[in-house]
């Protein structure tokens, strides 16, 4: 029951995550390429380009003796690789901007160096967690509808608050670390729990 | 109920004034670009270059066509004010085009000034040269860009202007990069010793606190004027005293005639009142909800 709680808890979290992020991408690129629908174009291609080989990886990592444990490192993983982009966008946004001066291509790729590794961890949550969560053929399509549903209610959650709320009460660099924290903080309750139930399974 | 029917009869008044008042109001262009429609409506002899239909959020920017010198709307006669702090500036930078107004009138005034123009959306250079009256040549060049690109871009090359024009906002949306304090720093990178700032900015929501101390903070103290629009203008170091203005206003006593306005009109509109919550917060690349904080009144 823990473990059901905590895969569609990290699934419903992990698609607020994506979701802030690629709103406050916008946001990061804007001083350096504008913010013209083309750099919003690029920086959507990257999150579904990532989230799409994502979704692959996670597919297959699955195989191999899955855990809510390892869903909630796949969590960490996700929120640490945002690291980088707190420390050092702008300096590399201006040098990017510098050896690709045209808008279109230097977003693109820009977003491909900022978000193209957490976004890729992300995508790796939702398969990862179905595979946790059916246990058989007959009601796999109900988990996978329910788990559909919690990630992407999660995302419209976090495109909305990010986006009517939070760049009103904080700074972009305030928002980040906030959902950077709120992952590892699952993650790491992902982790305990795996740890106690061990114990008590033993 | 009774709200609904409330809500009812508000609206019936609401469908009942507006054709009088729009039927006038004829469509003679529009084209679609990358970032909106652009519109151009004709009332009479007033042709204005709006970006929603029936230009229900406000005019970007009007022509009397017949007497296309005549300034219809009233911000850029104050934005033209900042003449009297530098009155003889030999290159200039706006970032927007609009219709076109300002590039043409600096033109008039100051034949052989260098105007570079930064604007974003190839349909609206069209449409100002079409139906505005606006031609660029050797001396007034349109650069197609974001704003802040080409000001970072300015930045590299070692650009330098004398007088720099920021009008890139429209009362619908607002490009939130080019408000914070870094756009402004850099900016403010691009002005020469004598340089000097205008503004085309906000008057009405509470974006016009946040404006304010991102400004100050900035520049330290500005002129601030105020009619429909608020402009703020300001230079590199102290601003001019009075008698400074009274005097290169005079220069321009009759040169604003053409446009249908007066400098003296304008000169008592310098203020450096500071009207302003000074506890607003500075709007920066990492806090910049513009356009939330300008649906607040």
């Amino acid at each position: 029951m823990v473990r059901t709680t905590l895969a569609y808890l990290i699934a419903g979290w992990s698609g607020f995550f994506v979701m802030a992020v690629e709103l406050l991408g916008g946001r990061l690129l804007a001083p350096t390429f504008g913010s013209s629908i083309y750099v919003w174009g690029a920086i959507i291609t990257v999150f579904m380009l990532a989230l799409s080989l994502g979704y692959l990886a996670g597919g297959r990592y699955s195989m191999n003796a899955p855990s809510v444990r390892r869903l909630g490192v796949i969590l960490i993983i996700a929120a640490l690789t945002v690291v980088p982009l707190l420390l050092f966008a702008e300096p590399m946004l201006d040098a990017l901007s510098q050896a690709v001066p045209d808008p279109r291509f230097g977003s693109l790729l820009s977003a491909v160096a900022l978000f193209f590794v957490p976004t890729f961890f992300s995508g790796m949550v939702s398969p990862y967690a179905v595979r946790l969560l059916v246990q058989d053929r007959q009601s796999s399509g109900r988990h996978a509808g329910q788990l559909y549903f919690v990630s992407t209610f999660g995302s419209a959650a976090g495109t909305l608050l990010t986006s009517f709320y939070l760049v009103l009460l904080l700074e972009v660099n305030q928002i980040l670390l906030s959902l950077l924290l709120i992952s590892v903080a699952i993650g790491v309750i992902a982790w305990l729990v795996h740890a106690a139930r061990n114990e008590t399974d033993q | 109920m009774t709200r609904s029917l409330l809500l009812l009869s508000l609206l019936i008044c609401v469908t009942a004034v507006a054709p009088s008042a729009r039927a006038q109001l004829r469509l003679v262009h529009s084209e679609r670009s990358l970032y909106r429609e652009v519109l151009v409506y004709e009332n009479g002899d007033t042709r204005c270059m709006c970006f929603t239909r029936n230009c229900r959020v406000g005019r970007q920017s009007c022509i009397d066509t017949r007497h296309p010198n005549r300034m219809v709307m009233r911000y850029p006669q104050m934005m033209l004010a900042a003449l009297f702090v530098n009155p003889a500036p030999q290159s200039v930078l706006i970032v927007g085009l609009g219709g076109g107004t300002l590039p043409r009138a600096l033109r008039q005034v100051l034949p052989t000034v260098r105007i570079d123009v930064v604007e974003i959306d190839p349909a609206v250079v069209r449409v100002a040269n079409r139906y505005f009256d606006f031609k660029p040549s050797d001396l007034t060049r349109v650069i197609e860009s974001d704003g802040r690109v080409y000001v970072k871009r300015a930045q590299r090359t070692g650009q330098r202007y004398d007088l720099i024009m920021l009008d890139a906002f429209d009362h619908e949306y607002i490009p939130e990069h080019l408000l914070t304090r870094e756009f402004l720093q850099e900016v403010k990178s691009l002005l020469t010793p004598q340089g000097v700032l205008a503004a085309n900015t906000f008057s009405s929501s509470r974006l016009y606190e946040h404006e304010s101390v991102t400004y100050e903070a900035v520049f330290g103290k500005f002129f601030n004027l105020k009619r429909d629009n608020r402009v703020i203008i300001t230079r590199l170091g102290a601003l001019p005293d009075d008698a400074h203005l009274r005097t290169t206003s005079e220069q321009f006593a009759t040169s604003f005639d053409v446009f249908g306005f007066r400098a003296a009109e304008i000169l008592p509109l310098f203020t450096q009142a500071r009207d302003w919550d000074p506890g607003a917060r500075i709007l920066t690349d990492q806090y910049s909800p513009a356009n939330l904080l300008n649906l607040e009144r």
